[in-house]
């Protein structure tokens, strides 16, 4: 379904993604082109740019713009538990097998700000699983991987993750987790004592270690399938035998050449075991 | 030929919807998808809803779900749908005017990717999303259709849309199916 005459919008946007990787090695030509396109029209919106070629001028001349451009293309909304389901049942399907090992290494992939980390250092203490694991977070974005390493989140938004917290299996007083000072909830240091947070870039980087658990949600649905290949093989790679794969809740390996690879451990949740 | 038409709708969504889906044949030749405004956490499906009111297979959207013609494609809560070449993409950015999923980033990918292949729809709603959207299918080349205030459960969106885009069509509830057929298989008129 190739539509007749390729549209200028979308060969300015190939030439400027094209140029941002040659020239400063980011790499989002194999972003799925619907998605990033909205981004670039917000940033065309901000820096008060009358079309892409005008953009793509600016970001190769000016390293403050290339900066705006890339927090512009960074989507990096999370939440604490989002999803959870997904956390309740990792804790029913994945915590019995993760309690058979003596050590656990689990890879975070696209943690943007963090949340999603400490919901899981939060859920491992609680299963008294925590002082075995060790857990690799990474985002390609160094800015949220700060924050993130930071564990402080603000106030306002600790009702809302208290009721996904309880949702979630959780166990124990949320409030048990941080301390709060003015506005902003402090994640207790404890918390981050077996966290390693690192850059990392799915699109460009290679495997770096070998998991029993990874953790990759609301990151793929930014990509192509081109790339969306490259990552699956990628942590196909990075998996121990019979290690599980997390997925967001609108993501599946189903009908991928991936999904022979792997056993669904609760397929309405994402959550896949890898057996070949 | 027409490749795709993009509903949006909010506050009594679901009524309309089931009209309009119930009127429509199973061998209906072009791809329908959905934006209906729901709360976050509703992980009941919408799909299952309605499907006993159609002949149309629906399904809530998984990423990357190719398009295909014949087939109701419906946004999931908590995620904005978009349209690429032949199939869907899903994000989590941030909500647009409140929503997610939004009508408006629908309609502008739609129009963007399909531009005179795609007919906009704006049903019963109680905010104004996909005023702009249904503008930038027009822009692209698009038809329009929206719902004759009056006679929607809610007025304010069909509303905003016939004050903001060029409608093509603006008809009740009942006359948009039969209007959908007659415009992507004119020899059954
Ligand atoms: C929408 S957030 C998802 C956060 C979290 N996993 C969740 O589901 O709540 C997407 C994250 O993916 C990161 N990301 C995007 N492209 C990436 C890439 N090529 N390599 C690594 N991380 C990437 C972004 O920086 C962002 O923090």
């Amino acid at each position: 379904m190739t539509l007749a005459r390729p549209k200028l919008e979308d060969i300015e946007v190939q030439l400027l993604l094209e140029g941002v990787y040659r020239y400063y090695g980011f790499d989002f030509r194999n972003y799925a082109p619907s998605s990033l396109k909205r981004r670039i029209w917000n940033i065309l919106c901000s820096e008060k740019l009358p079309n892409v070629s005008a953009l793509q001028e600016k970001v190769l001349h000016d390293p403050a713009c290339l900066d705006r451009f890339l927090l512009g293309l960074s989507v990096n909304v999370t939440a604490m538990f989002r999803n959870p389901n997904f956390f309740l049942a990792f804790r029913e399907k994945v915590v019995p097998i993760l309690r058979t090992y003596p050590f656990i290494r689990i890879w975070h992939a696209g943690c943007s700000t963090g949340q999603e980390v400490y919901s899981m250092a939060i859920l491992l203490e609680e299963e008294g699983l925590y002082p075995r694991c060790r857990i690799y977070a990474t985002d390609m974005n160094e800015m949220v991987l700060k924050q993130a390493k930071g564990g402080i989140f603000s106030l306002q938004l600790m009702q809302e993750y208290t009721q996904l917290y309880l949702k979630a299996g959780g166990k124990r007083s949320f409030s048990e987790y941080y301390t709060a000072a003015y506005d902003s909830a402090i994640f207790r240091a404890s918390l981050k004592e077996n966290i390693v947070f690192s850059q990392h870039n799915l699109a460009t980087d290679s495997s770096f270690n070998e998991f029993n658990v990874i953790l990759c949600r609301n990151v793929l649905i930014y990509f192509n399938k081109t790339l969306q290949k490259r990552v699956y093989e990628l942590f196909h790679a990075s998996l121990c035998p019979f290690g599980i794969l997390g997925l967001g809740r609108q993501e599946t390996l189903k009908f991928t050449p991936y999904e022979a690879y792997y056993e669904e451990l609760a397929g309405s949740e994402k959550l896949f075991r890898r057996i070949h | 030929m027409f490749k795709l038409v993009v509903i949006g709708t909010s506050l009594g969504g679901l009524s309309a919807l089931k009209v309009l889906l119930s009127g429509l044949p199973a061998n209906f030749p072009v791809a329908i998808a959905v934006v209906q405004h729901r709360h976050k956490d509703s992980e009941d499906m919408m799909s299952s809803f309605l499907q006993p009111h159609a002949t149309l297979s629906i399904r809530e959207v998984v990423d990357k779900d190719d398009l295909l013609p014949g087939t109701v494609y419906v946004a999931p809560a908590d995620y904005h749908m978009l349209v690429d070449v032949g199939y869907f993409t899903l994000s989590i950015d941030e909500p647009v005017s409140y929503a997610r999923p939004s009508i408006d980033v629908l309609f502008e990918s739609a129009a963007d990717v399909y531009g005179e292949f795609v007919i906009g729809i704006i049903l019963t709603g109680a905010n104004q999303d996909g005023a702009k959207g249904l503008a930038a299918i027009k822009a692209q080349g698009g038809s329009t259709i929206v719902q004759e205030p009056a006679t929607a459960e809610s007025a304010t969106m069909p509303a905003a849309a016939i004050a903001t885009a060029v409608v093509d069509w603006i008809l009740p509830l009942p006359k948009i199916a039969p209007h959908l057929i007659n415009l992507c298989q004119p020899m059954w008129k």
